[in-house]
């Protein structure tokens, strides 16, 4: 028999490795999925890991590994600190979309203008839209108290709603001869959110999301608002001696989120994606959540996070048309990680014995 | 120009990867909107590309991305291909337009075809099916089929595409049954099906007997089975499993043909930038068997104005027709240029409700 023990102290030692081993775990199990589908196992994880980082076209892969880690760090770095103080945000979805339209809207109404503060009014209109879409729950939980998990996750909803009706109506492209969808960001240039450098994949959400890694981590590690939000988490009791206010701490938290969310939504409809359209949206604000997990609600953990998950991504995808690995075996995967981080997070907090069998 | 040089740098830096690849074999790509195993649209161009495997045997590689998410992502799954030595590359939705141009413009020697868009350069071109000729046939039959004289439309996106669906079947349905009325819900989505069977079900729930999908999976179909007395028709695929009843007939879009054709002309070094727009006559439109569950003289009148599209006698938008607001759109005898069809963004005349702004 084993029996899990109740560490006295949480580990230490396994905080840390947890992530490594569900990365090893996943390996081992994706491998022998792999395997079953009848695909060489050392090959195809070869491929989700190796191909983007160091194959052929590194070239083209590690700039987009940027690109799409970019959006899932900028929303889990802002996720983190509310998930920390016990303040769940599931909607940044919704708050990634609104920041989109928002940020793309503020660009159009000055199209085909050409001027400099263009594009910083589209940043300031993103992060507002984010910000406004995450008050709605802080708003209803400081005021009457609901459950911020429900309320943000259904708006998502709304905010998709909301996207189909732009792209159909009040963002439409009048060039686009009726079909859905904005004009391409990409081709107005005092809107566009374009590479820093060409072919780097360094736009402007890279830099930010760069920005808010160190800045989470000053504020965690350096400031009192940081030891708050921390203490509510840790020790609800202890917080509200220490004079934290909670409303206060939940619009902070919840607002900050969303606006990082809503940041990431603008900077990615005005670089990689260019258009306000009805599929816009492809989950970046839910994966955040695993990410923010994964790396273990620390800054640099969700650095780590986000270049891994981007990782399988893309990797997935070059396994996709190099071996024919269904789509599903990919997603199947990406699903193994969280729960293996789940499952061995276990041992953080316990340790297994055996158990001495009883002699009656 | 900041942007232009930014292209070109790219275009040139991976050109010459592109060009160190050069191999014998052709390799033709495929991105996919939803899974192969979706049963409708995706199962169709999944079909067209085994076709393609099986004509040209050793000659040709293809490959393949399923569920590729419209967007920034479908750009990298394109790049991807050409930088592994895609000669021609065929992405399958709408949705992809955009980033068909943007890849296109970075490997000007790699062919692009893109569905059912209309951006085209030379190196990209379009192709679709007059899928409305298929709606005509469908439309006589739900409107012949009808008791309650309610159709319910599972809608996906207010594009032209599915308008043109909409007023198709609408004007066939109408000829044989001046009572009837249509219901339109709009999904927002290619291939879901949770939000398919919901569709279904609360259209059924409003009475509506007959259901006729522009979405991609077989879920309206399970839902009308499980209603029992509701016909449904299949879409982008045969949908036989569900035959011959509740689908009694089907739209079956037939891409192997003009694939083949198109990978033959990479081959041969034919290929050339074309905006095709094929129907019934040339077989990328195809009627499904149409089950006994329809009485044989309205399957004969439905095989009938089949052949009439198919001989080029018939087109199912021939007037006298006005717009849902009463305004007039085409005169007796007069047909739609294929211009306006195209951008159609209006609804025809006893059409209620509004297409989504």
């Amino acid at each position: 028999m084993i029996v899990l023990e109740k560490r006295p102290q949480p580990s230490k030692a396994w905080s840390y490795a947890t992530p490594v081993v569900a990365v090893l775990a996943t390996m081992v199990f994706g491998g022998i999925l792999f395997a079953i589908l009848g695909k060489n196992p050392v090959e195809a994880i070869g491929t989700i890991f190796w191909e983007p980082l160091f194959g052929e076209f590194a070239f083209y892969y590690r700039p987009q590994l940027l690109v799409k880690g970019a959006p899932l760090v900028l929303i889990a770095i802002g996720l983190s600190l509310g998930f920390r103080a016990g303040i769940w945000n599931i909607g940044a979805e919704g708050q990634y979309i609104m920041g989109a339209i928002f940020g793309a809207a503020a660009g159009l109404a000055f199209y085909p203008l050409d001027a400099f503060y263009i594009f910083p009014i589209m940043v300031i209109a993103g992060a507002f839209g984010g910000w406004l879409w995450a008050m709605i729950p802080a708003f209803l939980k400081v005021r009457f108290g609901t459950n911020e998990i429900l309320v943000s996750l259904m708006l998502v909803y709304v905010a998709e709603q909301m996207l189909a009706s732009v792209s159909l109506g009040l963002l439409k492209n009048p060039e686009g001869f009726g079909f859905p969808g904005s004009r391409n960001l990409q081709s107005y240039e005092s809107a566009h959110n374009a590479e820093l450098i060409a072919g780097s994949g360094m736009h402007w959400g890279v830099v930010t999301a760069l920005i808010a890694v160190i800045f989470a981590y000053v504020l965690l590690n350096r400031h009192m608002l940081g030891f708050h939000i921390r203490l509510t988490g840790e020790a609800p009791r202890a917080a509200k001696f220490a004079g934290v206010n909670p409303a206060r701490l939940i619009l902070f938290c919840l607002g900050l989120s969303g606006a990082l969310a809503g940041l990431a939504g603008m900077f990615e409809v005005s670089g990689p994606s260019g258009v306000v359209s009805i599929d816009f949206n492809v989950g970046y604000g839910f994966t955040a959540i695993i990410v923010a997990f994964l790396g273990r609600l620390h800054p640099v953990g969700i650095l780590l996070a986000g270049g891994l998950m981007a990782l399988t991504y893309i990797g997935g995808e070059i396994a996709q048309s190099q071996l024919g690995l269904p789509a599903a075996a990919i997603q199947v995967f990406q699903g193994m990680l969280l729960f293996f981080l789940l499952a061995f997070d276990l041992l953080t907090n316990y340790r297994i014995r055996a158990a001495r069998s009883e002699v009656a | 120009m900041k942007f232009t040089t930014l292209l070109t740098s790219a275009a040139m830096a991976l050109g010459l990867a592109t060009g160190a690849m050069a191999e014998d074999k052709t390799k033709v790509g495929f991105v996919y909107v939803g899974p192969v195993g979706d049963g409708g649209w995706t199962y169709e161009h999944n079909k067209g590309r085994l076709a393609v495997e099986e004509h040209f045997g050793d000659k040709v590689e293809t490959v393949f991305v399923e569920s590729v998410p419209e967007g920034p992502d479908a750009e990298r799954v394109m790049t991807q291909m050409a930088l592994e030595g895609a000669d021609l590359i065929f992405t399958t939705s709408f949705g992809y337009m955009d980033p068909t141009i943007n890849v296109a413009k970075k490997f000007p020697d790699v062919k692009f075809e893109h569905a059912t868009g209309y951006k085209t350069a030379d190196n990209v071109s379009v192709y679709s099916a007059r899928f409305y000729e298929g709606r005509a046939v469908q439309g006589h039959i739900a409107g012949n089929m009808t008791k309650s004289n309610i159709i319910g439309y599972i809608g996906s996106y207010p594009i032209p595409e599915v308008i043109r669906g909409i007023n198709s079947a609408y004007i066939h349905a109408k000829k044989v049954n001046p009572d009837v009325e249509f219901k339109i819900v709009w999904a927002y989505t290619w291939f879901d099906p949770a939000k398919e069977a919901d569709a279904a079900t609360v259209l059924i729930e409003q009475g509506a007997d007959v259901i006729l999908q522009h979405t991609d999976s077989t879920a309206p179909q399970a839902a009308a089975q499980e209603a029992g007395n509701v016909v449904t028709f299949g879409q982008a695929s045969d949908m036989s499993e569900y035959a011959p009843f509740p689908r009694v007939s089907s739209i079956i879009d037939d891409w192997a043909p003009y694939y083949i054709a198109r990978t033959q002309a990479v081959m041969d070094g034919t290929w050339e930038s074309a905006n095709t727009w094929d129907g019934i006559r040339e077989g990328m439109v195809a009627i499904g068997e149409i089950t006994d569950a329809v009485p044989a003289d309205v399957k004969e009148e439905a095989l009938a104005l089949k052949a009439a599209m198919a001989a080029g006698e018939y087109h199912p938008f021939t007037g006298p027709i006005k717009k849902q607001d009463g305004s007039d759109w085409l005169a007796e005898g007069e047909t739609a240029d294929d211009g306006t069809l195209a951008g159609m963004n209006f609804y025809v005349e006893g059409l209620e409700g509004e297409i989504p702004q």
